[in-house]
């Protein structure tokens, strides 16, 4: 059987990776994406937990998580689309500017 | 057994997600991610939850993914135009940031100050009643209340994208 703190390191190692492509990437959607893999590492670590402590309540709050990660997607997703008809660009380095 | 399926799931998965952030294609990114959610959704079944791994490869890699992919491809977005200089200093403090988040979370995490109280669902118990059915329980008694406000939610993602879609905005 794999110790769960296996399971806890291989979450933060995704965890990390999700940090670093949102630091580095200029993409909108990329750094989007970024963000769903760190969500992920975390119910990663949700349910390692769930089996370590013989609980379910790990497993309903992953459920909660992917409920709020399909409402930010399809509202994120959204404001990308409206950012690229407004102003024909999704490099973060060029929406720097609240207001035009 | 377990372990000779987590290791190798887990070097793809790790591959994978670094692949996510060093593709250059935003096309590539997201199969790339595709493919680290379903290696989630593997991990997920090795830990006994098998209505969370349905859910995973369904919302997931199903529909939140393809939601991406047609974004991606409604902008059409080129390839990201080489930085023009000026990023290598984020890079690097980007790298050693990410190090100081990992070996600071791993340090945490490997310290055994989980109790070792059990609840009452162990994987045997689990395995007799069957996962899907806890689960509904626990949704429909315990977490009755945040079950209906996930559906507000849901309601105000629906109303706020369609918003946001609009012609004129």
């Amino acid at each position: 059987m794999v110790p769960t703190s296996h399971y806890l390191i291989l979450s933060v190692l995704l965890f990390s990776i999700g940090v670093l492509g949102v630091f580095t990437r200029r993409n909108a959607i990329v750094i989007f994406m970024c963000i769903e893999l760190m969500l992920n590492a975390a119910n990663l670590a949700f349910i390692a937990f769930s089996r370590h402590l013989h609980s379910i309540d790990g497993q309903i709050f992953v459920f909660f998580v992917m409920a709020v990660a399909a409402a930010e997607a399809a509202v994120g997703l959204g404001i990308i689309v409206a950012l690229y008809r407004n102003r024909e660009t999704i490099n973060v380095d060029e929406v720097t500017i609240m207001k035009w | 057994m377990e372990a000779l399926i987590f290791y190798p799931l887990a070097a793809v998965m790790v591959l994978s997600a670094l692949m996510v952030i060093l593709r250059k294609n935003p096309v590539h990114s997201a199969l790339f991610l595709i493919l680290a959610f379903f290696c989630l959704g593997g991990m997920y079944l090795l830990l006994n939850a098998e209505f969370i791994a349905a859910v995973q490869v369904i919302v997931y890699a199903g529909a939140i993914m393809v939601l991406f992919l047609f974004v991606i491809m409604l902008l059409n977005v080129e390839q990201e135009a080489a930085s023009p200089g000026g990023h290598g200093v984020q890079r690097f403090w980007a790298l050693v940031l990410s190090v100081v988040i990992a070996v600071s979370l791993i340090s945490i995490m490997t310290v055994n100050v989980f109790t070792d109280e059990k609840g009452i669902y162990s994987p045997e118990m689990m395995s007799e009643a069957g996962n899907s059915e806890m689960i509904g329980r626990a949704l429909f008694t315990d977490f009755l209340l945040p079950f209906e406000i996930t559906s507000i939610l849901l309601l105000a993602a629906i109303i706020g994208a369609v918003v946001l879609a609009k012609k004129k905005l």
